[in-house]
């Protein structure tokens, strides 16, 4: 249960190197190792959709994926997507709508919703609500986040 | 009550106003500070090895091999903590009759649930933690468990308690009027259900836990707790675990989702306080998904056999049940579990005006995790059984819903008065609700799409409910009983040397947007702009004593607290500024960050340079004057034991006769909690309120084995709502203001969960009413429906 493994991979744009436990998941690594507690951990199965991040590209569950196999990646979490600006958009209008109440589901929401508005989601409030049904919410009742990434496809489709 | 009427016609007010909340901005950049994020030094980690029977005696515990595990730093089994940690009676004196057995945060004899801690492992990592717990022996003789609350009272179930000779935990009746008259009479209606409330949970997203640390030279504990009443905690912390008051810290900060499972003991996050004690360190618990499903307080598990009888013109002669509940094998501590029956009992029909009522609540023990009280406590419950009825009876008479509302609802020019079950009741408007939610919906648009649709073969049902909801509890909701718990709140407002504001409360954050409010009211009543005002809750270290937020509680009574605070501290300012302006004080107004001249708002003094005087060169001052510009305010609810609201909702849904599915098509509630400091976040909570409702009306539920085994414990196998099955929910107000304060705000937060259950449940019967068939079950699964049905 000990066993070990020397990893590198680039968070945020910052070259990490560690020594993980194999069994050590990636957003466990990100929260507790790397420090950066941003991404949540709801339910630790794949269903929650808190610990949801990008991984070369990919959307991806954090809690899904061990350490070691991101090895080499490149990580970006909720930190990396304020800090370079990507998600100013999307933390303007989900402030505008409200679309958190405590907050705890936000990371993964805006992941899958960067995907979704980067990805050429359209502004459509079925699809939208399609795409982030992977992100459980226990406060808001959703309406506001879907209101508040539709806001943001518009205002891309006008810009 | 009334008070100074510049409050809410100030130019610069934001109450009122659909204002942003400042938070969201920390949350949305990762920058949360929610209780596992904590890394603190020498911090070490909890895991708990756990009952895997419903009912069993622990005949011996062998922890040899876990204690030599690596990274193990200590091992306790329950005997060896019941040493440090006293134990506790979930019982208040004013639920007469209520009993229940001392618990002990760690089983030390017998395992009364699936799931109840029965050694605690503390490790360098969790990891290493639950590694040593699946080398612990225990050797379980396995017992015959009550699991099932229907049965729990017959004279051969195992009684979970011997001494108490049967699992009855709390009974009342009521009984109002002549209900067996009444029913008798000649063209009297009698519809008669039995409704089944399965049990569900909260699911916050983020899980229980707290981290707890003990410094031995100066004697502290400090909890940062994942919760909703941080003084509540302190007290039961220093009683239980033998610490003094003062020196038990609680701090709340981010909170990610409680709907009031996080307000009670929990032996697990009990059990790490001590340990934090024993080992002089920090240690952290938190809870992972499955535990949060076999220990986060269940809710509702009612069963109601009621009755309703109506007059062929419609009148509502009178209502009789009995509630059957079972709450596992204690009554929560410090709330009890008797509060969810005792509401049932309260609050069924008491939107109407009833002249015969007869109740009979029963709360039972049972083998199962423990049942207390969650978002709406007991307003699902006694609101789909009314408005169930209601529907159920209109339907059997030949009426319209909405006529046989209008003709028995309390009349909105009736107040004060009281519900048949003896409430009293204010300032509610249940005839203009219902009115507004008719205009907003189209219902008679609603009612021809039926018709036209029913003829394709397509089902679609429109369901609703008038409700009342239990907000702003006075002392008499839990005080009274002998609860530690504070039914007063308090406000410090502060004016800096810069001219910012600084205030804090003991209501708590969870999400709500309550430092918002806290916030939009400071600073629209003493006047500056809402950007120099800082907020701080949940750290009993800083914050003026009170009871937090919960019971829909915060707005209404932490936010007249800041109000009476702000206003005291604007007199205390504009005193001082009287002075030094050579003016009198009525001519003054602040406004903005300046003191101002109150005709005509020209500037006469900012804020910072009144205060740089005060605090730098006071002496510019005449010496009798005492500057203070700092005021401190409580307040609490008198002359009402609640403060009572009231809503009317619908719900559109389809219902596929195929699958048994149900589509909540639309949703719409109308709402008066009185005056809405903020429509945005008064609005998000109605909806979140909503969604949960149609969560526990649809999907959720803690599914037990006949042995007590608790069958879905990850988030797979328990649904909750999804997005993409969410209908839009449109949301209105009418305000009717509490006269019990100056502010006129009652709660909001529970209102949706409340009443959704009752609409849905119209909803489904109106659909399934053209195949002469109904349902009364909750969730109403597609195997229920099709059920119904006689498909399957
Ligand atoms: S924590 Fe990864 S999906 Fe829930
Ligand atoms: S805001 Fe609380 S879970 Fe989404």
């Amino acid at each position: 249960m000990s066993k070990t493994k020397d990893i590198s991979l680039t968070v945020n744009g910052e070259v990490l190197t560690a020594n993980v436990p194999v069994r050590m998941n990636l957003v466990d690594f990100l929260r507790h190792e790397a420090g950066l507690t941003g991404s949540h951990v709801g339910c630790e199965h794949g269903v929650c959709g808190a610990c949801t991040i990008e991984v070369n590209s990919d959307t991806v569950r954090g809690c899904l994926m061990l350490a070691v196999q991101a090895d080499g990646a490149t990580v970006t979490t909720i930190e990396g997507l304020a800090d370079s600006g990507r998600s100013a958009a999307l933390i303007a209008a989900f402030t505008r709508r409200n679309a958190l109440q405590c907050g705890f589901c936000t990371p993964g929401m805006l992941a899958s919703a960067i995907a979704y508005v980067e990805g050429g989601g359209i502004a459509d409030k079925q699809a939208i609500r399609d795409h982030i049904s992977g992100n459980y919410c226990r406060c808001t009742g959703y309406q506001s986040v879907v209101d508040a990434i539709h806001d943001v496809v518009t205002e891309g489709a006008s810009a | 009550m009334t008070g100074p009427a510049t409050i809410f016609d100030k130019p610069n007010t934001y109450i009122g106003q659909p204002t942003p909340r400042a938070d969201a901005a920390r949350l949305l950049q990762g920058r949360g500070r929610f209780v596992d994020d904590l890394q603190l030094p020498r911090m070490v980690h909890a895991a708990f090895f756990r009952s895997p029977h419903a009912h069993a005696r622990i005949l011996s515990i062998d922890t040899t091999a876990a204690r030599a595990a690596p990274g193990v730093v200590a091992v306790y089994t329950g005997a060896e903590l019941a040493e440090h940690v006293t134990p506790y009676v979930g019982v208040l004196t004013h639920l007469a009759g209520l009993r229940s057995a001392p618990q002990h945060p760690i089983a030390i004899d017998v395992a009364r649930w699936q799931g109840e801690p029965l050694v605690m492992v503390i490790a360098q990592t969790r990891a290493q933690a639950e590694d040593a717990c699946e080398l612990i022996e225990a050797d379980l003789e396995e017992l015959p468990p009550a699991v099932d609350a229907e049965t729990a009272l017959t004279a051969d179930a195992p009684v979970i308690h011997a001494d108490f000779g049967s699992n009855l935990a709390w009974e009342r009746k009521v009984d109002v009027g002549h209900i067996d008259n009444a029913f008798a009479a000649p063209d009297v209606t009698i519809v008669e259900r039995e409704f089944r409330f399965g049990r569900h949970t909260g699911v916050t997203l983020e899980s229980r836990g707290t981290v707890c640390d003990f410094d031995p030279s100066e004697q502290t504990l400090t909890m940062h707790y994942s919760g909703q009443a941080p003084h509540m905690m302190q007290v039961i912390l220093s009683r239980h675990i033998g610490v003094a008051e003062e020196n038990v810290r609680v701090i709340s900060n981010d909170v990610g989702g409680s709907f009031g499972i996080k307000i009670h003991t929990y032996g697990d996050e009990i059990a790490a306080a001590a340990a934090a004690k024993l080992l002089k360190r920090p240690v952290k618990f938190i809870a992972d998904r499955m535990e949060s499903f076999m220990t986060d307080i269940h809710a509702r598990d009612h069963v109601v056999k009621a009755r309703m009888g109506i007059s062929a013109e419609g009148s509502i002669v009178g209502i009789d049940f009995h509630d059957l509940t079972g709450v596992g094998p204690y009554s929560m501590y410090p709330r009890t579990s008797a509060i969810e029956c005792n509401q049932v009992l309260n609050l069924t029909g008491a939107p109407y005006a009833l002249e015969n009522y007869r109740a009979h609540g029963q709360v039972v023990f049972q083998n199962k995790n423990m049942m207390c009280q969650y978002r709406a406590v007991g307003h699902p419950i006694a609101m789909a059984v009314a408005d169930g009825l209601l529907e159920d009876a209109a339907r059997a008479i030949g009426k319209d819903p909405v006529e046989v509302r209008r003709r028995n609802l309390m009349r909105d020019d009736s107040y004060p008065r009281a519900s048949a079950s003896g409430m009293k009741l204010d300032d509610l408007s249940h005839q203009k609700a219902l009115e507004k939610l008719v205009e907003i919906m189209d219902y008679d648009a609603l009612r021809a799409d039926q018709i036209k649709m029913r003829e394709k073969g397509i089902y679609r049902g429109i369901g609703f409910v008038s409700m009342v909801e239990v907000t702003n509890p006075s002392p008499m909701f839990y005080g009274v009983g002998g609860a530690h718990i504070a039914s007063m709140d308090g406000a410090t407002v502060r004016l800096d040397a810069a001219g910012a504001l600084h205030v804090s409360s003991s209501i708590t954050e969870q999400g709500q947007g309550t430092n918002a409010i806290l916030g939009q009211i400071a600073a629209g009543v003493f006047g500056v702009p809402i950007e120099r005002v800082k907020v701080t809750t949940g750290d009993t270290a800083t914050v003026p004593y009170g009871g937090g937020t919960w019971a829909s509680r915060g707005a209404g009574i932490g936010g007249e607290a800041m109000l009476q605070a702000a206003h005291a501290l604007k007199t205390q300012v504009l005193d001082v500024a009287g002075v030094m302006l050579q003016s009198p004080v009525a001519a003054l107004d602040i406004r903005n960050g300046a003191v101002v001249d109150a005709e005509t708002g020209a500037e006469r003094i900012t804020l910072d340079a009144l205060a740089r005087t005060v605090y730098y060169r006071g002496n510019e001052l005449p010496s009798d004057l005492k500057p203070e510009l700092i005021a401190t305010r409580h307040y609490r609810v008198t002359d009402f034991p609640f403060v009572f609201t009231n809503g009317a909702m619908a719900a559109h849904v389809e219902v596929d006769t195929e699958t048994g599915f149900v589509k909540v098509l639309h949703f719409w509630a109308v709402e008066d909690c009185g005056r809405v400091i903020n429509p945005m976040l008064v609005d998000e909570q109605v909806r979140g309120g909503v969604v949960q409702g149609i969560g526990g009306a649809l999907y959720e539920e803690c599914l037990y084995s006949p042995e007590g085994q608790l069958l879905n414990t990850t988030m797979a196998d328990y649904i909750v709502p999804m997005a993409s099955e969410m209908p839009e929910i449109t949301v209105a107000h009418i305000e009717t203001p509490t006269k019990t304060s100056v502010l006129g705000a009652k709660g909001a937060g529970e209102a949706g969960t409340g009443g959704a259950p009752a609409a849905l449940l119209n909803a489904v019967n109106d659909a399934l009413s053209p195949m002469d068939t109904s349902i009364w079950q909750m969730p109403m699964t597609p195997e229920r429906i099709l059920k119904a049905l006689g498909k399957v």
